[in-house]
């Protein structure tokens, strides 16, 4: 009830659009300072000091000590391995301000003197982080002290240290909760996405920059972009020649992949789960079994099973039926690109089948039998049955899953990685003929140490998932109803 | 159908279904054998103990599929051996992993219920942006940020230490466990189902949210807490690439159990005779996988089922 009633002014506020929002928000900004005491008019300026004036010490210090904490890091620019942090970073970013050379020492593969741009850019990074930590803090600072001077108009008394601890554990236990999570993914999530995005606008090619014995890099900007329909760069014709293939099998791929998996699980558990049969759980733990194993193993052992030298191979010429062992996966660069192509998705299907049945063998049993007694009376063939109310069923309501795994392949590295390794390899390019966009990634970024332009590729695929999952998610039941599911 | 068959069709019903159900159970049979192959194959090669005429004993990928000879030489050989200049590697590796394994579970799951109790029973002003945000951040492929994750951890001296080359195993903890709060949307999906007038009703009585939290949605969270451990403890032993990138190829002393196995075959020294040997290990690494796994079963389905149907 009171969650309805809380929606309704939500709505219209979002519809009052942005600049209203702006404009409350200043307004606010002033009427703070001009209807709030003595403290809170002090709090724009020195943090804490409307705490102090409200005797609330221990929230003061916290406040004052962030305040000390960001100006000293913004002023004093202490530095790890000679790149500095603070002001100093925020003049190093455009990174036109670097010492030259840098002696490199091929002892240590480091670099001795002179600057390093990688850390210029993730520093100054970390430093406009800093900065905008400081002002949702400063807003934080002022918010509580006209937030206590508006308690002490109706006589409330302001909280203690202790009262705002416990509110910790009650009404603002997502403040709680979520903090811990919140700072570990702005450190190893959220900064690394977007020092990487930063990347794909620089020149910033590791295997260039060894060759000529430096750690200096610059903005390019959109260059490395064009590159892909150019050719022009260092990377640039392989870009410009690969990338098409690449995404065009990584979509065949994700279309196949995901299909076979699904109605090969769905036909899976209806065999799995037929009526009369028994060892049900026999089979299905047996299916089970393949999944628990890690992919690295089952996988790596289906790829020396089919090996030239596997048993396979010598079976098929103990049979007759090769001379020569076949190439199943395209390890060598004159094996058949089609045939590997068609064993990825072959083996894909023992990969992803177990999985489909797990997940359908619940909803099957979930169909409600009538459908199918009223099916029967009709004299409806089994044939029928799963055409006309099985299929429909398990469809409906996997479509979420669907596209999840759909999503899930076109970044499904472990079976192209470990079982072609992207090959048949083309002499002179990086990626093969079943590299999909995400191991071409990998070959790029950690073979090669080219990453702006892996970085290219990593935001091409992103842009291509979520393009998709934008658009099938927004529309589906799941995202829409989930306040009325909840 | 033919029109014989249809008319036949009630009388004949029981021996039609003894005819599918035959069928079935070939057909599945045949499946089984196929599924299970590979495996097969992996445990027979780690327990292949075959010598050349000249005695040196073989360790390649053999043509046969059964081995000639059994035996335990190259267990034997893989908890003696010196790989990659670190003695006795391979205990250390699966000593390494579990610890890393059994931290990462702690802190990950710990992360992924608060973020998905929040998400799923609290109303707040930023719930909605979160879940737009932590679904953008997982759509850019994990590679992409796997350098910049390695440069910042070795900007704080995490990793590629050279003093302290120990450093690193808590960096790759930071790495596997840091972003784990954001994949709370199985999770979430499981305490949505949870009635909500269990949290009303508790709250009436004056519970603080915290109170309701570790009494009433903790006790009734057994399943998805034992599917999140049992995920992010075995994830270590699966992951054989950001350990790598993290940990670092020259630092083969804190290295993972499936970072060694895999260089034995495609390291920067890969022996094509190690692979009896590889075989070995795998065994080795499946064996208390699988039995996990088994023993948990109910609730991985559980899980994945909740995962599937809410996407």
């Amino acid at each position: 009830m009171a969650s309805n009633k809380n929606h309704a002014p939500k709505k219209n506020q979002e519809k009052t659009g942005l600049f209203e929002g702006l404009r409350k928000k200043c307004e606010n900004f002033g009427k703070r300072f001009a209807d709030g005491s003595l403290g809170t008019k002090l709090s724009h300026f020195i943090f804490g000091a409307g705490s102090f004036y409200h005797g609330q010490y221990v929230k003061g210090a916290l406040f004052l000590l962030i305040q000390l904490g960001i100006l000293a890091v913004m002023i004093f620019c202490p530095s790890i391995n000679g790149t500095p942090y603070g002001w100093k970073a925020l003049r190093n970013l455009p990174l036109n301000n670097v010492t030259e050379g840098g002696d490199f020492d091929p002892l240590t593969g480091q670099f001795t003197v002179g600057s390093d741009c990688k850390l210029m850019v993730l520093f100054g990074f970390v430093t406009i982080a800093l900065i905008i930590i400081y002002f949702m803090v400063w807003n934080m600072n002022i918010q509580s002290s006209y937030q206590t001077d508006m308690d002490l108009k109706i006589g409330k008394k302001p909280n203690t240290f202790r009262e705002d601890m416990r509110s910790l554990l009650d009404g603002k236990f997502h403040v709680l909760m979520l903090t811990p999570t919140c700072i570990a993914a702005a450190v190893f999530t959220i900064l690394p996405t977007i020092f990487m995005i930063a990347l794909a606008f620089t020149t910033y090619n590791s295997q260039d920059m060894n060759d000529l014995g430096t750690n200096l890099f610059h903005w390019n900007g959109l260059q490395n972009f064009r590159a892909v329909f150019t050719g022009e760069g260092s990377l640039g014709v392989e870009i410009k020649n690969r990338f098409m293939p690449v995404l065009g099998w990584t979509f065949l791929w994700a279309i196949f992949a995901t299909l076979t998996c699904y109605f090969g699980g769905i036909i899976l558990a209806l065999l799995i789960n037929k009526k009369g049969l028994k060892g049900k759980k026999v089979f299905r733990t047996i299916f089970i079994f393949t999944i628990a194993v890690p992919q690295f193993i089952s996988l790596l052992a289906v790829r020396n099973l089919l090996g030239e030298y596997g048993p396979v191979n010598s079976l098929l010429q103990d049979w007759g039926i090769t001379k020569e062992p076949i190439g199943f996966l395209g390890l060598h660069p004159s094996d058949s690109e089609s045939l590997a192509k068609f064993m990825v998705i072959l083996i894909n299907m023992w990969v992803g089948i177990p999985y489909t049945m797990l997940m359908t063998s619940g909803i099957l049993m979930n169909i409600p039998t009538d459908l199918y007694e009223a099916a029967r009376v009709d004299g409806s063939s089994t044939m029928k049955m799963f055409f006309k109310i099985t299929l429909p069923y398990v469809i409906f309501i996997t479509t979420p899953y669907l596209i999840s795994s759909f999503v899930g392949n076109i970044n499904s590295f472990n079976t192209i990685f470990l079982l072609t390794g992207g090959g048949p390899t083309y002499t002179g390019y990086q990626a093969g003929g079943t590299d999909l966009l995400v191991t071409w990634l990998y070959k790029v970024t950690i073979d090669q140490g080219s990453y702006n332009t892996g970085a290219v590729i990593g935001i091409f695929t992103f842009l291509i998932t979520a393009t998709i999952t934008l658009i099938t998610y927004r529309r589906s039941k799941a995202y829409n109803e989930e306040d009325t599911f909840q | 159908m033919s029109t014989a068959g249809k008319k036949r069709k009630f009388s004949s019903q029981s021996r039609n279904r003894r005819i599918s159900l035959g069928a079935t159970y070939t057909v599945l049979s045949l499946l089984s054998v196929i599924w299970l192959i590979p495996l097969i194959w992996i445990v027979l090669s780690a327990f292949r103990c075959e010598y050349q005429p000249d005695g040196t004993f073989i360790g390649r990928v053999t043509s046969s599929f059964f081995p000639k000879q059994f035996g335990l030489k190259n267990f034997e050989d893989l908890f003696t051996a010196t790989y990659y200049g670190v003695p006795k590697a391979f205990p250390r590796w699966m000593l390494n992993t579990l610890f890393i394994a059994i931290i990462d579970c702690i802190i990950s799951t710990f992360l992924v219920l608060s973020v998905a109790y929040c998400m799923s029973k609290l109303k707040f002003k930023l719930r909605k942006p979160f879940m737009n945000i932590s679904m953008i951040l997982g759509l850019f492929p994990g590679f992409m940020s796997m350098i910049a994750i390695y440069f910042l951890l070795k900007s704080v001296g995490l990793t590629g230490n050279p003093s302290h080359p120990e450093y690193s195993v808590v960096g790759l903890i930071l790495a596997y466990s840091a972003g784990a709060g954001l994949g709370f949307q199985i999770a979430k999906g499981f305490f949505d189902v949870l009635p909500n007038a269990l949290v009303e009703s508790a709250k009436l009585d004056g519970c603080t949210n915290f109170k309701i939290f570790r009494r009433i949605i903790l006790p009734l969270s057994k399943p998805i807490i034992i599917y999140q451990a049992l995920m992010s403890f075995t994830g270590p032993w699966m992951d054989f690439i950001f350990a790598k990138v993290i940990i670092g190829a020259d630092n083969a002393k804190y290295w993972t159990v499936s970072v060694g196995l895999y260089s034995m075959l495609f390291g920067t020294h890969p022996d094509t005779n190690l692979f009896t040997q590889f075989a070995a290990g795998c065994v080795i690494v499946a064996v208390p996988i699988v039995t996990l796994f088994m023993f948990l079963q109910q609730y991985y389905v559980e899980g994945v089922t909740a995962g599937a149907v809410k996407g």
